[in-house]
């Protein structure tokens, strides 16, 4: 069985355990790892020299974090780990990765891609000055820097992820001028029967709130952002809000951390040909996968946030049961009954998922009322005036096309942090429902590459 | 303002010396290029098509907005890249610059 060879894309919670079931089969897979470290984005590892506890970190999670760092040290023998590589194409049964500006076409029998997720961004007018990061961008000031952002922080957007990296920023001594949510306090109370389904996290969620409300921190639901205001030198001074009633409100800051849940990772299962499907629920196209993340084409798994947004542990669930389903797939024996438990505990992870998109809805009808001032796509600073002109002068209703004629989704994020309000902003101009505007095709390689890459064979 | 980023622990790491635009700059070892910029300042970039300065956005290597240069003319994306003793930092790219079609 030795000569299956099998990759492995991402380091995280999905990418590590499902490295374990793979090596415990007697597989020794290639595992290829953007970051420095293994941990993923959730549980990323502080530099060397860096002497926080775990809790510290990691917080709740903490033994979870120090259990799969555990387990990766005792695979480090097991596996082919290549950290600070980019996966970069997939073609023709070979994955491209790049490392230290070397290019290799690795090929595979069987691909399992935890590629994990991004901030999903509504723009605001201004979020282009510096001083707004994502709200991931954030945390990972924190946790892997031990910095804040700014002096006076203003989170805003919606999501779990609001409250939970605000909560650590005031446990590690930083200052939170406010919390702006646009979701409404009442849409948390009804989606309360489905976050019933993980009572542990929900705990943990209304601990934060007081966390929050102990120190003082202003908490605003409803909202919907106007305007993040500075210079274009100095950046951010300020963030306009307008609230329930329609009155504006205006806060003096030096940061601001936005963000909207987060959206996977889907670059490499587009360029291994998956078939897509749109959610409704979460208004954006998702790959289709089995309960086991087996996707649309033989031999590519898809697994963790990367395929569907369910968080760390459910992340850690899925990793398992794509190992599982691949060696199913190459007629080895799974255990069954482990594997049973595992996809009933993720269905219940997935009722909560929902209650989280109910109770955190991404806040589409804003894309309607952005200014046509407002930069869309802050690689290039393209404005959402210039994405609607391409809509009603030039027709182009559909994301791919909207693009080429507007550049909107063609900078160097790839569209990550435009592609979905840009879908939303066409779909509103040209009046046709989202899904209709298509999706933002991925295209090799995922992130820019040096002109001095090299191909190398292995 | 001295710098963008405010530092809430973990000081006690070594100082690190590099060269910020021609000036001499301190960071710690440990220190992400990006972070270390930061520390001394408020931006790491112009946007080439207009609208400012820049400072990052998405500290995971995600969105591009943190490019700055080496004084031989590399790019480096400064969130993914430790800064090291010696370094000498551009946040204006060397000769060559892209035209701005704003």
């Amino acid at each position: 069985m030795g000569q299956c060879r099998v990759i492995i894309v991402g380091a995280g919670p999905a990418g590590v355990r499902c490295a374990e079931v793979l090596v415990a089969a007697g597989i020794r897979p290639i595992l290829v790892d953007e970051g420095r470290r293994d941990g993923g984005q959730i549980y990323r590892r502080q530099p060397e020299g860096f002497n926080r506890s775990y809790p510290t970190l990691y917080g709740t999670e903490a033994e979870r974090a120090r259990s799969l760092h555990q387990t990766f040290e005792s695979l480090r023998g097991s596996i082919d780990y290549r950290p600070e590589t980019l996966a970069w194409n997939i073609f023709d049964r070979q994955l491209y990765t790049v490392s230290a500006r070397v290019s290799k076409a690795l090929p595979f029998d069987a691909l399992v891609v935890c590629s994990g997720a991004t901030d999903r961004l509504m723009p605001v007018k201004g979020w282009h000055r510096a001083g707004t990061y994502s709200l991931g961008a954030a945390q990972i000031a924190l946790k892997s820097q031990a910095c804040a952002i700014g002096r006076r922080v203003v989170f805003a957007g919606t999501g779990p992820l609001l409250y939970l990296v605000a909560a650590q920023y005031v446990k590690a001594g930083a200052h939170v001028e406010a919390i702006l949510d646009t979701s409404s306090l009442w849409k948390r109370v009804r989606a309360l029967p489905k976050l019933a389904a993980r009572p542990r996290v929900l705990v943990n969620g209304l601990s934060l709130m007081r966390t929050l409300r102990g120190a003082g921190v202003r908490i605003v639901t409803g909202i919907e952002p106007v305007e993040i205001h500075g210079s274009p030198e100095d950046g951010v001074s300020g963030i306009t809000y307008r609230g329930r009633d329609g009155s504006t409100h205006q806060l003096a800051c030096d940061a601001v951390a936005l963000g909207y849940h987060v959206r996977p990772e889907t670059q490499l299962a587009d360029l291994a040909r998956c078939e897509f499907r749109f959610d409704a629920e979460t208004r954006q196209w998702l790959p289709a996968v089995d309960q086991d993340g087996r996707s649309t084409v033989p031999g590519v798994y898809l697994a963790g946030d990367g395929a569907r947004v369910l968080g760390a542990d459910g992340a850690e669930i899925a990793g398992k049961l794509a190992a599982w389903a691949l060696l199913q797939d190459l007629g080895r024996p799974v255990p069954e009954a482990e594997r049973d438990a595992l996809r009933r505990e993720r269905g219940v992870m997935d009722r909560f998922r929902q209650g989280l998109v109910e109770a955190f809805p991404w806040p589409a009808e804003q894309a309607a009322r952005l200014p046509d001032e407002a930069i869309v796509c802050r690689c290039e600073a393209i404005t959402a005036g210039e994405l609607r002109r391409v809509v009603n002068q030039m027709g182009a209703c559909e994301a791919n096309r909207a693009k080429a004629f507007s550049r909107v989704g063609m900078g160097r994020c790839q569209g990550r942090y435009c592609g979905h309000a840009g879908a939303e902003v066409i779909a509103h101009a040209a009046g046709v429902p989202v899904e209709q505007v298509g999706r933002l095709r991925g295209q090799a390689p995922v992130k820019p590459l040096s002109i001095a890459v090299r191909e190398e064979v292995e | 303002m001295t710098g963008r980023f405010v530092r809430l622990a973990e000081t006690s790491r070594a100082l690190v010396r590099f060269e910020l635009d021609g000036k001499p700059v301190e960071a710690l070892a440990g220190d992400t290029l990006l972070v270390a910029i930061l520390s001394n300042g408020t931006s790491v970039r112009s946007c080439e098509f207009g609208g400012g300065r820049r400072a990052g956005f998405c500290l995971m290597g995600a969105c591009q907005d943190c490019w700055v240069w080496t004084a031989a003319g590399d790019r480096l994306r400064s969130c993914t890249t430790m800064v090291e003793e010696g370094m000498r930092i551009l946040t204006s790219q060397p000769e060559a610059s892209w035209v701005n079609v704003a």
